[in-house]
């Protein structure tokens, strides 16, 4: 194979009652790329999120995530997948019961054989690593704001240095500069770890900054390119989606920008 | 793990000072192991290379130590700095780098004595703010009570009679068995006790009292507290996390009136009912225990049951039926409006909201009983 693909996704079918919202849909994902995912409301994007994580069996299909079958019956090995990858939902998730630094240092304490003292340095580094003052280690997530929410979720995602990072709108509902500072955030933690990034969003500004390549869901299937290969797809929904107002603003913006 | 993988630093010397070789994989899963074998490395005697050539794999965990055991060494007065490192590594050994400095604050440690002084203030304080929090909101909903008392068309019909309908006619089932087996023991019990002194057939007496002077009304009230009242507090709290009591207050609606005067108003008519319900079912399943068990026929039972109660035995219960349900449904609504922020909240409330009502239900039942007492009743 000429790549290294980390997550590919053959024939999957998802249906809901009667009602089919992926059919046939194949999707690969390389190592060590952003890829976003774009798609209607409805088009059943977190939906394959979750599929690819393991957390709703698709009715028909093959996923595989870095070689592994996610739904393996053998609980052992589901396990070990499971902390070579990171999720980050919407809200965070975060453990409301739990301070900061004990949402971070959960994985860690359940999944390694850190020292107590190591095991802080460790949190304290990651969350130094997401742009958060160590001051707020000690808060409740009640009491963060949405942009540290997703921070403190991102941290705890990246515990156990996992190889995928799996995002839900991770600049959803953040002000322009603090999404910007969050795209920054996981392109250099992409290129310093070697992650590979998938993310689903809505945001252009995103898509056209940090995103190797887009994956569109239109009519139960995805279609895959670069920011210029979709801006040529003919679709009806993809021309519109890149060539609304919206998506001409930021296209304007950003050939300027590398003029 | 294998003898080579044991060996986590190859110290050697070069040309100008020393060189160490990190071997291995520098995960966060042998994090630990690392740690340890680097703490017993010998203080080394000139200036250290730390070479990254060998090194086959590196994490944060992994950077971290790296730059831990530089500052160890810069610390103990010895120069060292990273030679050799591979291209991909660069870039996250300087991330790390520049966030290494960072620690966890330090938990507080606090004298016990000043600590234990400390909780005991804060819950007295915290006592207190509740009880004012709780009479003003009680000021409040009496206001809002005889205001749709004097103007009946801002009551909302609809809402009372369905929460009506959800904590009276829906508790119905587990009132009823509960009142039913209730009355069995009760029954059972007595006559163990009275057959001693030959005085089987007073078992009704003793049913009938007990069944509708208190135990008939006690138990419907705290099966409601349970119920109803902790529902209340979970719905109300629910919508204080979703913002939809701002959302009422902004559109110029009193949540007071939209949402707690309704199920004041219906848990006040549906306790009452659910407990003279209770009672009759109560009186039925210690009939049917006198009947099964005792060779007291239904006949017998009724006769005897008349001449132990009259009118104002029953009275006496389902008279602090009301003042329970006001209790439960204010105290219910109350702690869901002190609901703030998160899920969490709701959960701690509703807790709070069962343990004080069924508290007061009981503390009111004694005031009762001595007011009773006092009337002759």
């Amino acid at each position: 194979m000429a790549e290294d693909i980390v997550i590919s996704v053959e024939g999957l079918m998802t249906r809901f009652g009667p009602q089919v919202i992926h059919q046939n849909l194949d999707l690969h994902v390389r190592r060590g790329e952003i890829i976003g995912v774009v798609g209607g409301s409805g088009t059943g994007k977190s939906v394959l999120m979750k599929e690819i994580i393991g957390l709703l069996r698709p009715a028909a299909g093959n996923i595989k995530v870095l070689g592994e079958d996610p739904y393996t019956n053998d609980t052992r090995r589901a396990e070990a997948l499971r902390q070579r990858w990171g999720v980050l939902f919407q809200e965070g998730a975060l453990f409301s019961a739990q301070s900061v630094a004990q949402n971070i240092l959960m994985p860690m304490r359940e999944f390694t054989n850190l020292s107590i003292p190591l095991r802080r340095d460790l949190a304290a580094l990651k969350l130094a690593l997401v742009g958060l003052p160590t001051e707020a280690a000690d808060k409740r997530p009640s009491q963060l704001s949405g942009g540290m929410k997703k921070r403190v979720g991102l941290a705890r995602a990246l515990a156990l240095d996992p190889e995928i990072v799996f995002l839900d709108e991770p600049t959803a509902g953040l002000d322009p500069i603090s999404a910007n500072a969050f795209d920054e955030l996981i392109l250099s933690l992409r290129d310093s770890l070697g992650l590979t990034v998938v993310m689903i969003t809505h945001d252009l500004d995103t898509l056209t900054a940090i995103c190797d390549r887009i994956a569109v869901l239109v009519d139960k299937r995805v279609t895959v390119g670069t920011l210029a290969e979709l801006r040529e797809n003919g679709h009806p929904w993809i021309r519109e989606y890149f060539g609304g107002p919206r998506g001409r603003a930021v296209m304007a913006h950003q050939a300027a920008g590398e003029v | 793990m294998s003898a080579k993988a044991e060996k986590w630093m190859d110290t050697g010397t070069g040309g100008a000072g020393a060189v160490w070789q990190p071997l291995g994989a520098w995960l966060v899963g042998n994090a630990n192991a690392i740690d340890l074998y680097l703490k017993r490395l010998p203080k080394p005697s000139a200036p250290v290379h730390l070479d990254l050539g060998q090194i086959e794999h590196l994490d944060t965990a992994g950077a971290m130590l790296l730059w831990q055991l530089y500052d160890r060494l810069h610390g103990e007065g010895m120069a060292a700095d990273f030679v050799n490192v591979p291209e991909h590594m660069k870039t996250l050994l300087s991330a790390v780098g520049v966030v290494r400095d960072k620690t966890m604050p330090k938990p507080q440690r606090m004298n016990p004595f000043y600590m234990r002084l400390m909780v005991l203030g804060q819950a007295t304080i915290a006592f207190w703010e509740d009880t004012v929090c709780f009479l003003s909101f009680l000021g409040l909903i009496t206001v809002t009570l005889w205001r749709n008392t004097v103007q009946p068309w801002r009551l909302r019909y609809c809402s009372t009679v369905h929460h009506i309908e959800e904590t009276g006619l829906k508790a119905l089932p587990i009132v009823g068995l509960l009142s039913f087996l209730i009355g069995i023991v009760i029954s059972y019990q007595g006559a163990e006790q009275l057959r001693q002194f030959g005085a089987d057939l007073y078992v009704v007496n003793l049913l009938g009292v007990s069944m509708l002077r208190e135990i008939g009304v006690l138990m419907t009230a705290i099966i409601i507290a349970g119920r109803s009242g902790s529902a209340f507090t979970a719905q109300i709290g629910t919508m204080q996390v979703n913002q939809e009591i701002d959302a009422l207050r902004t559109l110029g609606l009193e949540p007071a009136e939209l949402l707690v005067v309704p199920r004041v108003i219906a848990l006040t008519i549906a306790l009452p009912l659910l407990a003279l319900y209770a009672n009759i079912m109560g009186l039925l399943g210690g009939a049917f225990m006198c009947w099964a068990s005792l060779d007291i026929g239904p006949g017998a039972f009724m006769r005897q049951l008349q001449e132990a109660i009259d009118l104002w035995t029953l009275w006496v219960g389902l008279i602090k039926a009301p003042v329970f349900a006001f209790v439960i449904a204010v105290v219910g609504c109350y702690q869901g409006f002190r609901v703030t922020g998160s899920a969490e909240s709701v959960g701690q409330l509703t807790t709070r909201a069962v343990v004080h009502s069924i508290f007061l239900v009981i503390v009111l039942d004694a005031a009762f009983s001595i007011l009773f007492a006092w009337l002759g009743i």
